[in-house]
């Protein structure tokens, strides 16, 4: 059986001949969009590490069908920074070193976004732990992601509030 | 992942249709069932995708006072609508303490109703199991079983339903609309899920083709408002099943509790609502003393299912505690660690 | 195929003075924030297919029957790889050809001797149909019985323990000690199986053009990699190239190539076309190593001032029926604390598992959470402070060895780490303490100790007519910081800002860098790459001093300096010239020199060579409920010279999280009948999520050794998981007067004893 899908990733909108329904979100992506930066690191929703973000929202990308997406509008840890412009979050990642091998890091970082998005956690630490429970990291970089977090949410605070001044 | 077909149908009926052949199953978000096919513990030859199905994404606020939930809205949705989460206010802490929030901006609330057991046996193909395969036997019951069920169990399942969601939606007598092959009907969620008994595999009362449009909530679920909380005991801080959790909302008069609703998580096959204690604790002053009789009453008749008697104890003292922060009333905001223990902790990194 | 690792620095990184030492954010980071940091599982050669492993559901017994022709039937499987249908290996996979091969399930045969082990290997040109095709394959099996856990099988005293340690050590009389003492305890802890799970599952993508191999996969030893593969395959090792630029998380388990890894070779060259395979979750729960669980009783006597007389520790682990792999537990009590009498013996059982193999601290994080829990119920007894009970018996020698240390500031990381975290003012009795929302508080510290190792290096240093330099050396970044703190280091050992210098690591076509394990890659690593740089530097100099033309002319006895990008007349700084002027006159467009780290067999003889440190933690217990949490975690560690301190930080942060979560979350359930793990899955295995670490505290205490290696350093890799499980259990018991003995604590057992 052959689907014919339409997605919009990272801003681009492509037509995709689809002839397995069985393909996830995240094996397209990784395995025939040659998009690997987002990663699979349990492939059932228990890790975190293939979050996306979908119209805006981040969600595990391994536990959907591609097929099923058809007509959203998906963005990767490939489309967030403007060239050699870093999103926030990936500048503050960095500075924070909220990261150490980096596999979980495209996961953390789109969670993130996804949290600032959200907007539930403030400036409160615990809301901004639990908010990235989601995402395992075996290294144990959880410090300087909470910070990395919070900084990053007080950047686009603060451009935003440039841009409405 | 087996193989399988994949229908979108445009409208329920077709939906239905659909859904009524033999090995056909509804897709949601998938984020249980997805799992569960690649885990190898079901094979559905045909998925019949209802995320597109118009008019199953809203939050109706009824006239009467209640509320009607399509069952496509998201978890996390519901959880953050601002007028839900101030009338039902132990739903939205439930609803946050689940899974991730990843997870919960997908998985849609008639999916986290139909949410299959974690019994580890259920999940592992090779063993013996009569959800899956009906007279196969029950490796969990005399396996790795200290987090299984305490009540309601059988000798052919000890298995426990793993919702947080349905634990305050049962104790407030949510109801579940169907619509089928024969049209529409309601069924109370209490009466939704089965305990196993000698058909563990026969685990809700929906039929072939049935697919849940909608939860409602009545009007008289909005009493309990000020006095309801949810709690849950895991085993990390967060991104866990609950050991045991309870829900336990009151309508205090004048001192006087004049009506409880209780409902225990994580010991049964099903969203346990504890009747018998819920009437020994209207018209009574709320009181530690009063609360542990009510916990006894309970779990009065629950035995341990194997190496899980702790659960018994665990569950009457969550119970407690339940009705005791239920007492002190509901928090402004729902706090930074929805219905941990730990949730008064507050972080001392900042 | 080459990698393409552009590595950046951080535009904000201020560098003052040396390189080492510079808190430099990762030069790597902005490919892994971007997501363009190329894993394993990440390549995608053209032509290439997808290769699923079906793994076994029994624990033991063989293979009946396999369902090849369904698989075989499903559109897109190409082929079924299985021990009837296979490429020839060149050697046994049950050979040891050395003491650190590991036997492999290759398909050599139908026997299982765990479950999760490979039966077969599907071959498709899409990932959904490998899958699907392995699913189809249904196995039928001849099942024996399963042995399983520590009672599930005769114990025997293994020949070895760890690398090569005698399973049994004694030192004084313990029994007589013991009988003799004023204060007694004996307890018996038990730890769990546990698997490395790194997030990264272990992945390779091969393709062979004729008898030439190229992979890129994971690995914390490529060399080692490549002789065990050259060895299997029957080519030199020279033919076998490696791509391991990142790795998703190592903690051991990418130490040594594994089964799964060989088998997609092997599928490889079965079609004769590139293939990828990558574990799925479950299957990384047997065929790649894991920390086995152990059993460990200590006897520990002290007299009536809470001096130490006897240590004896015990402990039985488990290791696979078919290899040998025994994790060292009890042999974290030859180095920490002073004792006349220390034993220490190990008893082994084979049951039906994977081979165990070294994970993150191997036998120290096993046997420090039963030692400081056992050191903290004897200073309990002896009515003493768990600090000054510590200090009491402060190791100045080595304990076991009599050797001095090279060096050992542990005083200081009790001091500065108690200052830190506020231990002033600890009610020695247990459950003193609450907080305004009631819970329990409790307050637990432990010894972290690991052991400052060398293995062997080589690097290889380059300096351009330019001026500017490059290091070779072919490194492993598993997260810990190889592409900034080598590079550091080669900066440093060229004379050259760090923007001066080419790093050039992570493919096994460069100079070998050893293994990254053992907490002593950097150090190893590190020495080669100093040496290369004085060695090429040296050849500069001669050069410049043998040039009449150059101002350093004649100066090769008072020597020179070499710093950013110059050569220095040591008794004259006056007199200098750049590397460029001394290349371009000498007309020579580039020089090249090699340097080797390794261990010196004078100062390993003479000294005791140890990284130590003091872990303080604070947990909350909820008093009915007994669900725990750490709220605060300090540690202070004293581990020779710094490169990095962002970085090591960061590691230590890791480690301590490690100790978190063995000692409260971590724990692999074996079903007793079946020898399966019933919760093979990171839903249910738990690891530490970020809401169960609020609050981290690292600090380090200066400490200069001479002894270790050229640059002082003594590793942080794996320290912070000891001290620190011993600090969380300590503080639990603490916070409730509950001793649990066996970890991780779980709600059930608090929970009765609580009230």
């Amino acid at each position: 059986m052959n689907f014919s899908i339409s997605l919009t990733v990272n801003g681009v909108r492509r037509e995709i001949e689809l002839d397995d329904p069985r393909v996830t979100l995240l094996d397209l992506l990784r395995e025939r969009l040659d998009l690997t930066g987002t990663k699979k690191g349990c492939d059932r929703g228990q890790c975190g590490a293939c979050t996306v973000l979908i119209e805006g929202r981040r969600i595990n990308s391994c536990l959907t069908l591609a097929v099923s997406q058809d007509g959203a509008d998906i963005l990767t840890i490939e489309g967030i920074a403007r060239g050699d412009q870093l999103h926030p979050v990936q500048a503050a990642f960095i500075a924070h070193d909220g990261f150490q091998c980096g596999f979980c890091t495209p996961g953390q970082v789109m969670s993130a976004i996804g949290l600032i998005t959200e907007g539930q956690a403030g400036d409160d630490p615990e809301r901004v732990r639990e908010g990235m429970s989601g995402n395992l990291c075996r290294c144990g970089a959880y410090a300087g992601i909470t910070e990395a977090v919070l900084e990053a949410q007080k950047t686009l605070a603060n451009s935003d509030q440039r841009r409405s001044a | 992942m087996m193989n399988f077909d994949y229908v979108r149908p445009a409208t329920v009926a077709e939906a239905v249709a659909a859904a009524s052949e033999k090995g056909a199953t509804y897709l949601a978000s998938g984020t249980n069932l997805l799992d569960l096919m690649k885990g190898g513990v079901c094979h559905p030859r045909r998925l019949v995708d209802v995320t597109r199905l118009p008019g199953l994404d809203r939050v109706e606020y009824l006239a009467d006072g209640g509320v009607r939930i399509g069952a496509l809205v998201r978890n996390a949705d519901l959880a953050h609508d601002a007028e839900f989460a101030r009338a039902f206010p132990s739903v939205a802490e439930a609803l946050l303490s689940g899974a991730s929030a990843q997870l919960r901006n997908a998985a849609t609330v008639g999916g986290n109703v139909l949410q299959r057991t974690r019994c580890a046996y259920f999940y592992d193909a090779p063993s013996a199991c009569n959800k899956r395969w009906p007279g196969a036997g029950c490796d969990a019951r005399h396996g790795e079983n200290r987090l299984h069920a305490v009540l309601g169990w059988s000798e052919a399942c000890i298995a426990t339903h793993p919702s947080d969601f349905c634990v305050p939606l049962v104790a407030l007598d949510a109801v579940v609309e169907i619509e089928g092959r024969n049209g529409r009907r309601e069924v109370a969620l209490e009466a939704l899920h089965r305990l196993p008994g000698d058909t563990p595999e026969r685990e809700t009362s929906l039929e072939r083709g049935d697919l849940i449009v909608a939860l409602r909530l009545p009007a008289e679920a909005r009493g309990f408002a000020a006095h309801a909380r949810y709690i849950k005991v895991r085993e990390r801080t967060s991104y866990a099943f609950a050991v045991v959790s309870a829900a336990a909302s009151l309508r205090i008069e004048q001192g006087t509790i004049r009506e409880a609703r209780l409902a225990l998580g994580g010991v049964a096959a099903k969203p346990w609502r504890a009747r018998a204690a819920e009437q020994v604790l209207a018209g009574v002053a709320p009181d530690v003393a009063g609360f542990r009789t009510a916990a006894r009453i309970a779990l009065a008749d629950a035995k341990p299912s194997g190496d899980n008697a702790f659960k018994i104890e665990l569950a009457q003292r969550i119970v407690v505690r339940a009705l005791t922060l239920a007492t002190a009333g509901t928090p402004e905001r729902v706090p930074a660690l929805p219905a941990s223990p730990f949730s008064s902790v507050s972080g001392s990194a900042a | 195929m080459t990698p393409e690792i552009n590595l950046t620095r951080d535009p904000a990184h201020l560098r003052h003075g040396s390189n080492i030492g510079q808190p430099l954010t990762r030069r790597d980071g902005i490919l892994k924030v971007k997501g363009q940091a190329r894993y394993a599982a990440d390549n995608h050669p053209s032509g290439m297919l997808y290769a699923v492993i079906a793994v076994s559901t029994i624990a033991r017994g063989r293979v009946t029957f396999l369902d090849i022709d369904a698989a075989k039937r499903h559109p897109g499987v190409v082929d079924v790889m299985t021990p009837a249908h296979k490429p020839p290996l060149a050697e046994d996979p049950d050979g040891k050809p050395n003491p650190f091969a590991f036997k492999m399930e290759l398909l050599q045969n139908d026997e299982v001797r765990y479950a999760n082990q490979a039966i077969a290997v599907v071959i498709a040109e899409t990932l959904e149909a490998a899958t699907e095709g392995a699913a189809l394959l249904s196995p039928q099996y001849e099942a024996a019985p399963a042995r399983v856990g520590l009672d599930g099988a005769e114990s025997y005293v293994p020949p070895v323990v760890g690398l090569a340690n005698p399973a049994e050590v004694r030192h004084g009389d313990v029994d007589a000690a013991l009988a003799d003492a004023s204060n007694r305890i004996e307890a018996t802890y038990e730890t769990p199986a546990q698997y490395h799970n790194a997030m990264e599952p272990h992945a390779i993508v091969a393709a062979w053009d004729g008898d030439k191999l190229s992979i890129d996969t994971p690995s914390q030893g490529m060399a080692i990699a490549q002789m065990r593969l050259g060895g299997l395959f029957g080519i030199p090792p020279g033919n076998i190239h490696i791509r391991s630029p990142f790795l998703g998380g190592g903690f051991g388990s990418k130490g040594l190539v594994s089964g799964p890894q060989v088998l997609g070779i092997m599928a490889a060259k079965l079609v004769g076309r590139p293939v990828k395979l990558v574990l799925r979750r479950h299957q990384m729960y047997g065929p790649v190593g894991h920390r086995p669980p152990t059993r460990q009783t200590l006897r520990i006597g002290a007299d009536g001032e809470g001096r130490l007389t006897a240590i004896d520790h015990h402990a039985k682990v488990t290791t696979s029926t078919f290899d040998d792999f025994y994790e060292p537990a009890a042999d974290a009590s030859h180095t920490l604390y002073a004792s006349p009498a220390i034993k220490t013996s190990h008893e082994a059982v084979r049951i039906d598992t994977g081979t165990p193999l070294f994970m993150r601290a191997p036998g120290e994080a096993t046997g420090s959470i039963a030692l400081e829990s056992a050191i903290d119920e004897i200073a309990a007894a002896c009515g003493m402070d768990p600090i000054d009970f510590r200090l009491k018996n402060y190791a100045e020698v080595e304990p076991i060895s009599g050797k001095p240390f090279s060096s050992k500031a542990l005083r200081q990381c009790y001091a500065k780490g108690a200052e830190r975290f506020g231990w002033a003012g600890r009610p020695l009795a247990p459950r003193q303490m609450r907080d305004d929302a009631g819970f329990l508080v409790g307050w637990g510290m432990g010894t972290a100790t690991f052991p400052a190792l060398m293995f062997q290096a080589q690097a290889r240093a380059v300096i351009r007519s330019d001026g500017s330099g490059v290091m070779e050396s072919g490194a492993h970044d598993m997260g810990q910081g190889a592409w900034t703190a080598l590079a550091q280091i080669a900066a440093d050992g060229l004379g050259l800002g760090i923007d001066q210098v080419e790093f050039r690591s992570g493919t096994s076509d460069l100079p070998d860098a050893g293994i990254a394990g053992g907490s002593a890659h950097t150090a190893t690593a590190g020495a080669a790459i100093h040496n290369a740089g004085a060695a090429v530097i040296a050849k500069l100099a001669d050069l410049a001093t043998n040039d009449e033309r150059s101002p350093l002319f004649g100066a090769g006895n008072a020597g020179v300096i070499a710093r950013e990008g110059r050569l220095f007349r040591r008794d004259d700084e006056a007199r200098s010239e750049s590397y460029a002027d001394i290349l371009k006159r000498a007309g020579v467009a580039e020089i090249e020199a090699s340097g080797g780290g390794a261990a010196d067999p004078a100062a390993q003889s003479n000294y005791a060579m140890h990284a130590h440190g003091a872990v303080f933690a604070e947990v909350k217990v909820d008093p009915e409920l007994g669900q725990i949490r750490v709220t605060r975690l300090v540690g202070a560690f004293a581990a020779g010279r710094i490169i990095n301190p962002l970085m090591v930080q960061s590691q230590l942060f890791g480690g301590m999280i490690w100790g978190v979560s063995f000692a409260l979350h971590e724990e692999a359930v074996m079903d007793h009948r079946s020898g399966r793990i019933v919760n093979a899955n990171l839903a249910e295995y738990h690891i530490p999520v970020n809401a169960d670490v609020p609050s981290l505290d690292v600090l380090t205490v200066d400490e200069h050794d001479p002894h270790v290696n050229v640059l002082g350093i003594k590793g942080v890799g794996e320290i912070g998981v000891t001290g620190s499980a011993g600090a969380v259990a300590n503080a639990v018991w603490h916070a409730t007067g509950v001793r649990v003995r066996r970890f991780p604590i779980r709600i059930d057992d608090l929970l009765m004893r609580l009230e």
